[in-house]
C-alpha cells in the first residue's frame, strides 16, 4: 500500500505530506511555546518591585549564542539547498557545520551559563530588614531617581550557616578567596580593614558581592551593561533572620520565579535543540542511505527537519531579549 | 519513515499482496488506521467503564454516607493502598476526592475523547474521504501507544502510596501543587505528580493525532471529494482536530509548570507566604495560582467541543441515513463548527468569574459565551429540521441519534444561564453545573458514541449488532439517564455543592448542610438510577462480543448509506477500497428525484454528464 503524496505534492495544496505535517506541529509548538511565555508574562508582571531581577545573565555569550544558532539556520538551508541541486558533498559540509553549531550551542548552554547559575548565591532581603543593609542597596539613591528598589543581595558564598547545605561549597568559596585576597595583596586590607570571609556566627551568611551591591549608588549599575562587570572583593555579612523566604539559595529553578522560568523555558529549548541535532546527526550519517534510492524524498526531509530548526532558532529569538536584554 | 522510502522503490502493487504481516504487525503494532482506530475504542470503551465504576462507589456514599457499599466496599478495603482510603469498606473523603478527581479525568481524558476522536476519527476518517490510510501511518501507531503510556500511568497512580490525584480534574493550584508532598510520598510516584506526567503524555498522544488528522483531510481526499462534498463528519473531525492541536499545549505547558513546581520546587503557580497546616510552606513564592486556571481552560474549554463535535458529527450520518433525505443546513453547519471553533478560544474564562477578575474582563468573557450559543444552536436547529418531512427509520443508532437532540438541549440551554457572571456566581461549583456538563457529555456525546458504534459496527466487522438487545439499551440507558441527572439541576438550584463528599448529609436527621434539606432525597433516588445505568448497559456488552462472531452478516452498505465508507469491504482490507474510488456528488442524495433507489452513493458517476471534479486532483492516485 502506498500513501499518495509522500514526495511529491498534492497539485491542489502544493504540498507535499510531511511538509504539511511539520508545519502543524510547529503551530502547536507555537502554542506550547507561547503558554510558556504566558507564564513568563504572569510572573514578571505579578512580581514585586524589585523582584524581578535585570541584567543576570551574560549578554556577549548570549548574543554568542544566538550569533551561532543563526548561522546554523543559514546552514541548514544551504545543506538543503545544496540537496536540490544534487550536490552531496556540499551537502555533508553544510550539515556537518550546522550539527557543529548546535552543538557547540548546547555546550555554551550546559558547560558555562548554566553551571554558573548553580554557583552563584542570592538572598532576598526581608522587607522590614531593608534599611539594615543600606549600603549593599542603596535604596534610598534608587527612591530619589524613581527606581525600583533592590532587595536582594547576591555573589558568592563565602560563608553558610552550620548545617546549611551550602556548608561546604561556601569553604571551597572561601578558602579561593583567601588565595585571591593573598595574590592581590590585600590580606591585610587596602585602608587597613579586610574583608570579612567567614564569621563565628553560626546563623550568618557571608557573600562575596556582585558589582551592583558592592557599589549600589554607582550610576553605571542603575541599568544593566553589555559586558559582565568583574566580581568585587568586598564581602556582606547577612543575618539568616533578615533573610525573606524558607530556603536561600544558589540561582536554581527554586530560587525565585523568574529562574523558575528562565531553566524551564531555556531547558526545553535545550532539548528541542538537542532533538534537532540528533537528526541532523542521522541524516547526516545513517540515513543518507535514502539519498541513493530517492535523492528527492531525502531533500525533503532535511527541509522538513530544517523547517523545524527555523523554529528553534525562532524560539531562541524571544528567548534572548527576554531574558538577557529586558 | 524508513519504510515509506521502501514503498517508493515498489511498484503501483500493492505491498500486502506479497508480503504477509505477523500477528504483531496485524493486531498490536499495527499501522493500520482501521486496526488503530479499534484499539482507541477497546481502550477509550474500557476506561468510560472503569471512570463509570469510579462514580457508582462514589453514588454509593451519596445515597448511604458512612456505609460500606454492599461486596465492592469490602473488596475495595482489602486492596492494596486503596483500602488506605476505604477503611472498613467505608469509603473516606480522601477518598471521594481520588475517585471524583479521577472520575473527571479518566472520563475526559481517556474515554470519550479517545473514542469520539481517535477510535471514530481513526477508522471513519480515511475511509469516508476515500484515503487508503492515514498520512503517517507510523506516528498514527506512535499516537496509540503514547497514549497506552499514559493509561498505564494513570492506573498505576492508584496504587502508589497516597493513592492516585485528589485535587479535582482541574488540578486547581497551590492545593494541586502541596498535594501528595511529604515524607510520606515518594517525590515521583505520588499521585499528583503521575497525574500531571500522565496527562503530559496523554497530551502528546493527541497533538500527534491532531497532526495526522488534519493532514489527512488536507491531502487524502480522493480525486473528486471536494471540500464541501466532505461528509459532516470529517469536517467534525477537521474543526476538533484543529483544537486539539491548538489548545492542549497551553495545558502541556502549564503540566511542565505545575511539575517542576512539586519536583523542582519552583513558584510558577505558588504565591508569596503560603500557609499550610499553620506552617509557611518551602516555595520562594511569586507565582500565581490564577495563571493554572488560565492555561487550564484555555484547553478546558475547547476541549468541551473537542468532546461534543465528532459526537455532532457521527449524529449528523446516522440522521441522513435514517431520515433518508440530506441533512438540513449543511453548509450553514459547516460555516457553524468553524465559528464555533474559532469562539471557542476566546470564551474560556467564564470557568472563572469566581476568581473576580473584574467586571469588564467578565463582560467580555460574557458577551463571547453568549455569542457562542448561535453556532451551537445552529447545528442543533439544523439536525432537528433534518427531521422535518422525513421517512424515518427507527434503527438502534437512528434511536440514540434522536435522544441525542433533546439532551444535548437541555445540556445546552441550561448552560445560558452559566454564561452570566451574576448567575454564574450562585450556582458555581453546584450539582446544576455537574447536571449541565453531564447532560452534554453523557446523554449527549456518548449517546453519539453508542450511535456510532451500532452504526459503523457492520463496516468494522461485516457483521450487524442484535437489534432488539440494541433496544433494550437504548430505552434502559434514556430512562436512567434521565433519572441520574435530571435532579441534579434541583440539587444545584438549591445550593448543593459538587465537592460535598456526603452529599450534604445521611439523612435530614444528620444533615452538615442544611441547605440540601429540601433536596436531599434525590440522592437515593439518583443513585440507584446510576446502578440502573450500569446495569443497562450489560445488553450492549453482551451485544457487542456476541455480534462480533454471531451477528447477522453483511454485504458493503448494509444501512444504504452514500458515504465513502460503504464502497470498501466489511471489514475493509489494509489498504481499503478493492477499486479506483472517485467522488461525484455531495455526501448526502438520498431520494433524489428521478433516482432509481432512494440514496445515490458518492461515487456513483453523473451518468451522462461530465463528473465534476476538482479543478487539480489528477496526480492523487497516478502519483502510486
Amino acid at each position: 500500500m502506498q500513501i499518495p503524496h509522500e514526495v511529491t505534492a498534492r497539485p491542489d495544496t502544493g504540498l507535499y505530506n510531511a511538509k504539511l505535517g511539520i508545519w502543524l506541529f510547529l503551530a502547536s509548538e507555537v502554542m506550547l511555546f507561547g503558554g510558556l511565555f504566558s507564564g513568563y508574562i504572569f510572573l514578571r508582571l505579578g512580581a514585586e518591585p524589585g523582584y524581578w531581577p535585570h541584567g543576570l545573565l551574560n549578554v556577549p555569550v548570549g548574543t554568542f549564542n544566538t550569533a551561532v544558532l543563526i548561522l546554523s539556520s543559514v546552514t541548514v538551508v544551504l545543506a538543503w539547498a545544496s540537496l536540490k541541486m544534487r550536490q552531496f558533498s556540499r551537502y555533508k559540509l553544510y550539515m556537518g557545520i550546522t550539527i557543529l553549531c548546535g552543538i557547540l550551542f548546547l555546550v555554551v548552554k550546559l558547560a558555562y551559563e548554566y553551571p554558573q547559575k548553580f554557583t552563584h548565591f542570592g538572598v532576598f532581603i526581608k522587607k522590614d530588614a531593608l534599611g539594615k543593609y543600606e549600603q549593599y542597596l542603596g535604596n534610598q539613591h534608587l527612591a530619589a531617581l524613581k527606581l525600583d528598589p533592590r532587595v536582594e543581595i547576591s555573589g558568592h558564598l563565602l560563608d553558610a550557616p552550620k548545617g546549611s547545605h551550602y556548608e561546604k561549597v561556601a569553604q571551597e568559596n572561601a578558602e579561593h578567596f583567601r588565595h585571591l585576597l593573598h595574590e592581590g595583596g590585600a590580606e591585610h586590607g587596602e585602608h587597613g580593614e579586610a574583608p570579612i570571609v567567614t564569621t563565628d556566627d553560626p546563623n550568618d551568611y557571608v557573600i562575596q558581592l556582585d558589582p551592583a551591591n558592592a557599589n549600589p549608588t554607582d550610576p553605571a549599575n542603575e541599568r544593566p551593561s553589555f559586558w559582565a562587570k568583574p566580581q568585587t572583593m568586598k564581602t556582606a555579612v547577612v543575618q539568616a533572620a533578615d533573610i525573606d523566604g524558607p530556603h536561600p539559595s544558589m540561582y536554581i529553578p527554586r530560587h525565585s520565579p523568574y529562574f523558575a522560568v528562565y531553566f524551564t523555558i531555556t531547558g526545553l529549548h535545550g532539548l528541542h535543540v538537542l532533538g534537532g541535532v540528533l537528526i541532523f546527526i542521522y541524516f547526516w550519517g545513517p540515513g543518507t542511505e535514502l539519498y541513493r534510492r530517492n535523492p528527492e524524498h531525502f531533500t525533503n526531509r532535511i527541509e522538513v527537519v530544517g523547517l523545524f530548526w527555523h523554529f528553534v532558532d525562532l524560539v531562541w529569538i524571544f528567548v534572548f531579549p527576554l531574558f538577557y536584554l529586558l | 519513515m524508513a519504510s515509506h522510502a521502501h514503498d517508493d522503490a515498489h511498484d503501483a502493487h500493492h505491498d500486502d499482496h506479497h508480503h504477509e504481516l505477523s500477528f504483531w504487525e496485524k493486531y498490536i503494532f499495527s499501522t493500520d488506521h482501521k486496526t488503530i482506530g479499534i484499539q482507541y475504542a477497546i481502550t477509550g470503551l474500557l476506561f468510560l467503564l472503569f471512570g463509570f465504576c469510579l462514580m457508582m462507589v462514589m453514588r454509593w456514599q451519596l445515597a448511604h454516607p458512612g456505609t460500606a457499599m454492599p461486596v465492592i466496599g469490602p473488596i475495595l478495603g482489602s486492596l492494596p493502598v486503596i483500602k488506605d482510603h476505604f477503611p472498613g469498606g467505608v469509603m473516606s473523603p480522601d477518598g471521594y476526592n481520588e475517585f471524583g478527581a479521577m472520575h473527571g479525568t479518566i472520563m475526559v481524558f481517556f474515554g470519550i475523547v479517545p473514542i469520539a476522536f481517535a477510535a471514530f476519527g481513526n477508522f471513519v476518517v480515511p475511509l469516508q474521504i476515500g484515503a487508503p490510510d492515514m498520512t503517517f501511518p507510523r506516528i498514527n501507531m506512535a499516537s496509540y501507544w503514547t497514549f497506552f503510556i499514559s493509561c498505564v500511568i494513570m492506573l498505576a497512580s492508584f496504587l502508589v502510596p497516597g493513592g492516585a490525584a485528589k485535587s479535582g480534574w482541574t488540578s486547581y493550584p497551590p492545593l494541586a501543587g502541596i498535594a501528595d508532598l511529604g515524607p510520606a510520598y515518594h517525590w515521583f510516584f505520588n499521585g499528583q505528580s503521575l497525574w500531571l506526567t500522565g496527562m503530559i503524555f496523554n497530551i502528546t498522544a493527541s497533538l500527534l493525532g491532531a497532526v495526522n488528522f488534519i493532514a489527512t483531510i488536507i491531502q487524502l481526499r480522493a480525486p473528486g471529494m471536494t471540500w464541501m462534498r466532505l461528509p459532516f463528519f470529517v469536517w467534525a473531525q477537521f474543526i476538533t482536530a484543529f483544537l486539539l492541536l491548538l489548545a492542549f499545549p497551553p495545558l502541556e505547558a502549564a503540566g511542565i509548570f505545575q511539575f517542576m513546581d512539586r519536583v523542582f520546587g519552583t513558584s510558577f503557580f505558588m504565591p508569596t507566604g503560603l500557609v499550610v497546616q499553620q506552617q509557611l510552606t518551602d516555595w520562594s513564592g511569586g507565582g500565581s495560582p490564577l495563571l493554572w486556571q488560565h492555561l487550564f481552560w484555555f484547553l478546558a474549554h475547547p476541549e468541551v467541543y473537542v468532546l461534543i463535535l465528532p459526537g455532532i458529527g457521527i449524529i449528523a450520518e446516522v440522521v441522513a441515513n435514517n431520515t433518508r433525505k440530506p441533512i438540513y443546513g449543511y453548509k450553514a453547519m459547516v460555516g457553524a463548527i468553524f465559528v464555533l471553533g474559532f469562539l471557542s478560544f476566546i470564551v474560556w474564562a467564564h470557568h472563572m468569574y469566581m476568581t473576580g477578575m473584574g467586571a469588564k474582563v467578565a463582560t467580555f468573557f460574557q458577551i463571547t459565551t453568549v455569542v457562542i450559543s448561535i453556532p451551537s444552536v445552529i447545528l442543533i436547529t439544523a439536525l432537528l429540521l433534518s427531521l422535518w418531512g422525513a421517512s424515518i427509520r427507527f434503527t438502534v443508532p437512528m434511536l440514540f441519534a434522536t435522544a441525542f437532540m433533546p439532551m444535548f438541549g437541555i445540556g445546552g440551554l441550561t448552560g445560558i444561564p452559566l454564561a452570566f457572571n451574576t448567575v454564574d456566581l450562585y450556582l458555581h461549583d453546584t450539582y446544576y453545573i455537574i447536571a449541565h456538563f453531564h447532560y452534554i457529555v453523557a446523554p449527549g456525546t456518548i449517546f453519539a458514541i453508542f450511535a456510532g458504534v451500532y452504526h459503523w459496527f457492520p463496516k468494522a466487522t461485516g457483521r450487524m449488532m442484535n437489534e432488539f438487545l440494541g433496544r433494550v439499551h437504548f430505552w434502559l440507558s434514556l430512562i436512567f439517564i434521565n433519572g441520574l441527572f435530571f435532579p441534579m439541576f434541583l440539587q444545584g438550584m438549591a445550593g448543593v455543592h459538587r465537592r460535598w463528599a456526603d452529599g450534604g448529609g445521611a439523612d435530614l436527621d444528620h444533615l452538615t448542610y442544611e441547605l440540601a434539606r429540601p433536596v436531599l432525597h434525590w440522592n437515593p433516588f439518583m443513585s440507584y438510577a446510576a446502578f440502573l445505568l450500569g446495569a443497562a448497559q450489560i445488553p450492549f456488552i453482551f451485544n457487542f462480543f456476541w455480534s462480533i462472531w454471531n451477528g447477522r452478516k453483511v454485504g458493503r452498505n448494509p444501512w444504504e448509506a452514500t458515504t465513502l465508507e460503504w464502497d470498501a469491504p466489511s471489514p475493509p482490507p489494509h489498504g481499503n477500497f478493492d477499486k479506483e474510488i472517485a467522488v461525484y456528488r455531495g455526501p448526502y442524495e438520498y431520494s433524489v428525484p428521478g433516482a432509481e433507489t432512494d440514496f445515490t452513493p458518492q461515487s456513483e458517476p453523473t451518468g451522462s454528464k461530465t463528473p465534476v471534479v476538482a479543478p487539480v486532483v489528477h496526480a492523487p492516485l497516478s502519483a502510486h
